[in-house]
């Protein structure tokens, strides 16, 4: 008897039980649940997301998330990160367990249409991907590479580009495919591999992460352009807003000159119209993208700093990562980072 | 009282919730009414979610360019091939290691058994031992671990070469292996009438032991028809067959056959870990049988090998067939671990084709399905083959 009543409660539950999607577009969620969930690279990728000794998750990922928080709730505690792998990506953010992905994800054609239907609302890394080899293989350039072994990451970009770049080059390889970034890592440490490819900045993170990282040799090469930005699902114009306006508060501070350090003293004395709107000195920005105030951008900047500040701090010359600004500098030095006025 | 109900069922007034058969249909038909209706529910609300986040359903992408490149494959796979390729290169390498762990676990779990009952207690407890350990710990802890060791080995520069064109490395066994020409059908052919001679002759010999007693050994014969037809074949054509024999070319081994790194550590994580449970239920098959059938068959003056496979063993089949099945079942199911150490099997493929399509819900449906009918299959064969030992009750 109340083996049925249950079934019968779990048919009604089913039946009664709608989509998430039909109760209210992405950004009331968040704002009714009070944080917003972020989905970042687990166990961690060093520099872009890792717990630290506390548990608490740091990193240039994180502060993007972190901001995105601010600027919805004027509070950087204000979200939940979930760690995701390669593969449950984006079954995390289609479910929506996770309403952000800032994990290193490439915007491409297929995942912002096709069956995915994401939104990439800014760019805030550019990056291409590159492989590491062994220093005592004296291999330059990856056109060398004929019959080797490659240890690759499944679900990525990464994969198809792989094969990509070895069939236009008519060489071959034999991938060895494991999900687990960690695993991977060692298997190449190991050297079951030759090879181990992956986007340069990652790479870069994976070295340090090595048994003998000055062993290892990251080729000049980038066989692929690989833009990464927050994702989000499609469909909630106000969500894709304020994530788009949160990144380029960050490229706009850098040009401006706005530091954490200077940003009190700018909004009290500078006269430039530009500073004070994004600044929200002179009101109207913030309440025309649905921040919590127009004062969202000063607040990202006094927690975090500028774009510059920021990738200094996790991925910058003084860190183990040890990344050269290049094209993630803004288009006034030379670097691709270029944000449409803020007015 | 009863002459009552008599009367009532002579009139045909008995209600049909007071008789049992009818009541018995109408609770099996409320039954499957519930079952498809939460089935029912269950894909109309996926449906419904899955429109309502603006997602297709559809098997268009299993014609599409996979574009990704798999390891290891029975079939040629490229990267241009489509996606439903991909899928069948993903179950033929479940199916061969679940083919291959399968009668790996029965030989290895059947012989850990036996040797668990043996009177040497070093033996029985060295067993014991083994058996509680491996039981006892997570198999991804164990595939993991076997993946690391044999991720030890040299590369291959510094292979270990353990006879003539063989290599071990952290490249996997490399060893030579016949490349194929129509000059081997002979021989297959020959191979084919030497098996046919054996099972011949085993007949033959099981006649004689009948009319006569005397019971020569089958063994020579058998070994005698298995090579020397072939070798014929061979001689006869002036052994044209070639060898691909493995060398050392850039950054691997080209030619000859390989078992990868990948498909050897899941093999023997998965077959030292299910022989295990194999072994306990041999033993408790061992133990079933009556202790006057051993004695019986030690009174006849058999050996203790002839004891064994004559008389224990068959009688034991009965115990062991159906435990059995489920282990091979788990076999073929744990083989999905295959993800972890990046063995290109079904769901490992599945996975990343659903990855690069946003495809979810078909790829799980492809993988849910396809084990279920293995499982079904080795179900269906364990058996017929249980039907076939089990006591005949007349």
């Amino acid at each position: 008897m109340k083996n049925w009543l249950m079934g019968i409660a779990a048919v009604g539950a089913m039946l009664l039980g709608t989509t998430a999607a039909d109760a209210g577009r992405d950004l009331d969620q968040i704002k009714q649940r009070g944080t917003i969930r972020c989905g970042v690279q687990g166990p961690s990728n060093p520099g872009f997301g890792v717990p630290n000794a506390q548990g608490v998750w740091e990193g240039f990922n994180i502060e993007i998330c972190r901001a995105v928080a601010i600027t919805i709730f004027n509070d950087p505690s204000k979200v939940e990160f979930v760690p995701v792998t390669s593969q449950s990506r984006f079954p995390a953010l289609t479910n929506g367990e996770v309403d952000i992905l800032s994990n290193n994800t490439t915007w491409t054609l297929t995942r912002d249409t096709g069956v995915n239907r994401f939104n990439f609302p800014a760019i805030v890394f550019y990056d291409g991907q590159s492989v590491m080899v062994p220093r005592r293989l004296n291999v330059t350039s990856a056109r060398q590479l004929n019959g080797a072994t490659v240890c690759v990451q499944p679900g990525t970009t990464t994969e198809l580009n792989l094969a990509d770049f070895f069939r236009q080059n008519n060489i071959t390889f034999r991938p060895v495919v494991i999900e687990a970034l960690d695993e991977l890592r060692r298997a190449y440490d190991q050297g079951r591999c030759d090879v181990f490819t992956n986007d340069f900045a990652a790479l870069a993170a994976q070295r340090t992460l090595l048994t003998n990282p000055r062993d290892h040799v990251i080729l000049p090469e980038r066989i692929s352009k690989e833009p990464l930005g927050p994702t989000i699902r499609q469909g909630d114009e106000e969500l894709t807003n304020i994530v788009a306006w949160t990144v380029f508060a960050l490229i706009d501070a850098e040009e401006f000159g706005i530091t954490k350090a200077n940003v009190d003293q700018i909004a009290a004395t500078n006269t430039d119209p530009r500073v004070r709107r994004l600044l929200g000195v002179e009101p109207g920005m913030g309440t025309a993208i649905g921040a919590a105030n127009d004062g969202y951008a000063r607040a990202i900047i006094k927690a975090f700093g500028n774009y510059g500040e920021i990738f200094d701090r996790w991925l910058g010359p003084t860190t183990p990562l040890a990344l050269e600004r290049g094209q993630n500098n803004i288009w006034t030095k030379g670097g691709l980072l270029y944000a449409p006025p803020a007015r | 009282m009863s002459s009552i109900d008599t009367a009532r069922e002579r009139s045909g007034q008995v209600r049909f919730w007071n008789d049992p058969v009818k009541r018995g249909l109408a609770l099996q038909a409320g039954l499957i009414a519930f079952l498809l209706l939460v089935v029912w529910a269950a894909w109309s609300n996926m449906m419904a979610n899955m429109s309502a986040r603006g997602l297709v359903f559809g098997w268009d992408y299993l014609s599409r360019p996979a574009s990704f490149a798999i390891g290891e494959s029975l079939i040629s796979f490229a990267t241009t091939d489509s996606y439903g390729r991909a899928l069948v290169v993903g179950l033929l390498n479940t199916i061969r290691i679940a083919v291959v762990g399968i009668i790996l676990t029965t030989i290895l779990g059947i012989a850990l058994g036996v040797m668990r009952l043996s009177s040497n207690p070093l033996l029985a407890r060295l067993v014991s031992g083994y058996v509680e350990v491996v039981r006892n710990t997570p198999l991804l802890l164990q595939l993991f671990l076997w993946y690391a060791i044999i991720n030890s080995l040299p590369g291959p520069r510094q292979a270990v070469h353990f006879g003539p064109g063989m290599y071990l490395s952290n490249r996997g066994m490399k060893v030579p292996w016949i490349e194929w020409s129509p000059t081997l059908w002979p021989v297959i052919a020959a191979l084919a009438a030497g098996l046919v001679g054996i099972l011949a002759l085993r007949r033959r010999l099981i006649r004689k032991r009948f009319e006569t007693g005397d019971a020569p050994p089958l063994w020579p014969f058998a070994l005698g028809l298995l090579l020397v037809p072939p070798f014929i074949a061979l001689a006869v054509q002036g052994f044209p067959t070639t060898f691909s024999v493995p060398e050392l070319q850039g950054f691997n081994f080209t030619g000859g056959i390989e078992l990868s790194p990948e498909f050897a550590a899941l093999l023997t994580g998965l077959v030292l870990y299910t022989a295990a449970f194999v072994a306990e239920i041999v033993r408790g098959g061992i133990q079933s049988v009556y202790k006057g059938q051993w004695e019986a068959a030690r009174a006849l003056g058999l050996s203790s090998g002839q004891l064994m496979r004559l008389v224990i063993l068959p009688q034991a089949l009965r115990v062991i067939i159906p435990p059995m099945t489920s282990q091979f079942l788990n076999l073929t199911k744990n083989s999905s671990l295959a993800v972890a150490i990046g063995y290109p099997d079904l769901v490992h493929i599945s996975n990343t084709t659903m990855n690069q399509t946003g495809r979810a819900v078909e790829a799980i449906l492809v993988f849910a399905s396809i084990y279920l009918t293995m499982s079904l299959l080795t179900s269906a064969a364990m058996n017929w083959y249980n039907a076939k030992v089990a006591i005949r009750e007349r």
